[in-house]
């Protein structure tokens, strides 16, 4: 103690000069963190311990264990091949019994009826007609008696799959899979296998806004990138000013102009183009030009900025050299666009895949992507796990993705350093 | 067109004529929609269809006479103007810190700030619905500032980050050299030249909040929703001429922002400029 203080006092002298600088820059670094951290320890609260939490919910199974605590002991040792032993039924006979009086039957039942339908009922009137605990040796005939599918295997071993603490049965739902009676995994009964379709639904109307809106954002970032700037930024407010203009003003606009007594059938109407008003919302084509609108602006921002990057002189190296255009164009300047093609890409596909509030509000029944079901199990029908794991699947596709684009945007910044 | 200099063969010229149409063409199709919808706000009919029976003010009418309107635009304010300060604070510092900080953690620590914005907004939602609910703050004012804060700050971290990158930092030495202590040195030499970048950010950080409904949908009791929420119930049961009238305050509001934005960028430039 007294030592440390000895050389602290004499740091000035004794300490080296490198040391010291040393310690100053340590010190700075500590300070830096500790303004950094106020804003961690919140997202964490605000955002990361949430979703940690959503995802926790994808796999906690603790309904049926809670409910059924002695038939979940009991089907431990089961090995599903047979029914399980008089003991397994005495245990569910005085599970159901206890659950009757406590009132939570409903809570097994609920999460079990997900797992089999119709599993409801089975618990449920069993409930109902069960009098008593049954004479010792009796259980398995008394509930055989009132309800028969106490003596098929599947009803046990949906028990036994649910008996928690963890699952994986939501995650494998989200996927259209289930695990049969023996415990393999196997493809969802195909009237309740509708995942896979929504996943490639979401899929193909994030694809189709982004090629749109590539399409229509290459020649408008062109041309903002090649005018003078007094000019392209006059242009930029066309781009900014719909950024800037609530969503829901804008898909409230969509539909008010495509509605069948809408602007757009009007005007067709009035042309002699159409006798009938066509659909034009509700459906497919209303929310790929909705979607389309909204996130052009995502497209064009960061494909200005790479254009911009480009040097004219290029083009007119490669024109001097005797490329013709289409050949200048295609081998000197769309390359150097790549970069950023890339990142408006997968930026406006990114956030296409979550999108919720313009189809929801401009699609119809088949064009509801995966976030209009996490939404409806979660306020809906309450079926959390299930809107938990499909949010999981959501959200692995939506950080693989972000990835890639940090690595095309960091990329992206390397190479504007080298040409600056 | 003669203002481009590589223009100099016809097939040249047709290409840049076939930019400029296609490209009137998307900022056609950009603007329309949301010129097209402020007309009809003025509608004397209640129908959302050109040609206008008339003009009149009466759907603005109904919407300042209406509590329901009136209610949401008020949480709008209430919760946009406390979620933009909170994000101001936490970002702030935070920027200031990042900038500063040298770690090979940095980047995964930025990834992390910087994810709200990333993440499909209906997972955040649901999150929040979950872990919200239990210690009671759903429906309440404070669960929604706190939700739209955490959307709100990555801006602000965004553009008073890049702020600090075209900082001087020896104007913050130099003030150190003069005897200035860090807080002083803060307050009058570094936060003056950075205003605008907070300026910028907090108008993102409110622009954030105003225009947020899927944390709103799930997280809202009847006494929170905003203005946005509004719109959604309201263009799901049927849209009426007081939806085009919330639509283009709104849009006023987005305007207003924008130029805002546009006067602090050119003030910026003009700045640049004379320095140089």
């Amino acid at each position: 103690m007294t030592d440390a203080l000895l050389t602290g006092a004499d740091a000035s002298t004794e300490v080296p000069l490198k040391r010291r600088l040393r310690r100053a820059e340590r010190t700075r670094q500590v300070k830096a963190l500790a303004l950094v951290l106020p804003l961690l320890v919140f997202l964490l609260f605000t955002f990361a311990g949430p979703i940690a939490g959503m995802l926790w919910r994808a796999v906690d199974d603790r309904e049926v264990r809670q409910v059924l605590p002695q038939t979940v002991a009991a089907l431990a040792d089961w090995d599903g091949k047979d029914l399980p032993d008089e003991k397994a039924f005495a245990a569910l006979a005085g599970d159901i019994l206890a659950a009757r009086t406590s009132g939570t039957i409903a809570i097994a039942a609920k999460r079990l009826n997900y797992a089999l339908n119709g599993f409801r009922t089975i618990l449920t009137s069993t409930a109902r007609n069960l009098k008593a605990v049954p004479e010792p040796g009796t259980a398995r005939e008394t509930l055989g008696k009132i309800n028969p599918a106490w003596r098929d295997r599947a009803t046990w071993a949906t028990i036994k799959d649910a008996s928690g603490p963890v699952t994986g049965f939501y995650l494998l739902g989200a996927l259209d899979l289930v695990r049969n009676v023996d415990g393999a995994v196997v493809a969802a009964p195909a009237d309740q296998a509708i995942y896979r379709n929504v996943f490639t639904r979401t899929f193909i109307i994030s694809l189709s806004v982004t090629v749109l809106c590539l399409i229509l954002g290459f020649p408008v970032a062109y041309l903002l990138a090649t005018l003078p700037p007094g000019r392209s930024n006059l242009l930029m407010i066309f781009v900014l000013l719909p950024f800037w203009t609530s969503l829901l003003v804008r898909t409230c606009a969509w539909i008010v102009l495509l509605q069948s007594k809408g602007v757009v059938n009007d005007s067709l109407h009035w042309l002699g183009i159409i006798d009938e008003p066509l659909r034009l919302i509700y459906n497919r084509f209303g929310v790929c030009v909705a979607m389309t609108h909204v996130l052009l602006p995502f497209m064009i921002l960061p494909l200005y900025s790479s254009m911009k990057a480009i040097s004219p002189a290029y083009m007119r190296a490669a024109a001097s050299l005797g490329a013709p255009p289409v050949t200048a164009f295609l081998r000197i300047y769309l390359p150097q666009t790549l970069p950023g093609i890339g990142a408006g890409s997968l930026l406006v596909f990114i956030l296409a895949l979550g999108y919720y509030i313009t189809p929801a509000l401009v699609g119809g029944a088949a064009d509801q992507m995966i976030s209009y079901f996490i939404a409806l199990y979660t306020t809906e029908t309450a079926n959390w796990g299930l809107a938990s794991a499909l949010g999981a699947v959501l959200l692995l596709a939506t950080v693989l993705l972000a990835l890639v684009y940090g690595k095309l945007v960091q990329g992206q910044q390397v190479t504007g350093g080298m040409k600056n | 067109m003669s203002d481009n200099p590589s223009l100099r063969t016809p097939s040249q010229r047709i290409a840049w004529a076939a930019t400029i149409i296609v490209s009137t063409l998307v900022f056609i199709f950009l603007i329309a929609p949301i010129l097209a919808i402020m007309p009809l706000s003025f509608s004397s009919g209640s129908y959302l269809t050109y040609p206008l029976p008339g003009l009149s003010l009466r759907w603005y009418d109904d919407f300042i006479n209406s509590p329901r309107w009136m209610n949401s635009l008020k949480n709008s304010m209430i919760i946009g103007v406390a979620s933009t300060l909170l994000s101001m604070v936490f970002g702030t510092l935070a920027a200031l810190g990042l900038a500063q900080w040298k770690s090979r953690l940095k980047p995964l620590v930025l990834a992390f700030v910087l994810s709200p914005v990333v993440v499909p907004g209906v997972i955040t939602a649901v999150g929040l619905y979950f872990f919200f609910a239990p210690i009671g703050l759903t429906g309440s004012y404070l669960g929604l500032i706190l939700a739209h804060t955490a959307l709100a700050t990555p801006f602000v971290v965004i553009t008073v980050g890049a702020t600090l990158q075209s900082f001087d930092t020896n104007l913050a030495r130099a003030a150190a050299s003069l005897g200035a202590s860090p807080l002083y040195a803060f307050r009058r030499v570094i936060l003056p030249l950075i205003l605008p970048g907070l300026a910028s950010g907090a108008l993102f950080a409110f622009a954030t909040s105003f225009d947020e409904v899927v944390i709103v949908l799930f997280m809202a009791g009847p006494e929170q929703r905003t203005l946005p929420r509004e719109m959604f119930s309201g263009i799901r049961e049927n849209i009426s001429p007081t939806i085009t009238a919330a639509a283009v305050i709104l849009t006023t509001v987005s305007v207003i922002l924008l130029a805002t934005m546009e006067g602090l960028r050119r003030r910026n430039e003009r700045l640049k400029g004379g320095n140089a």
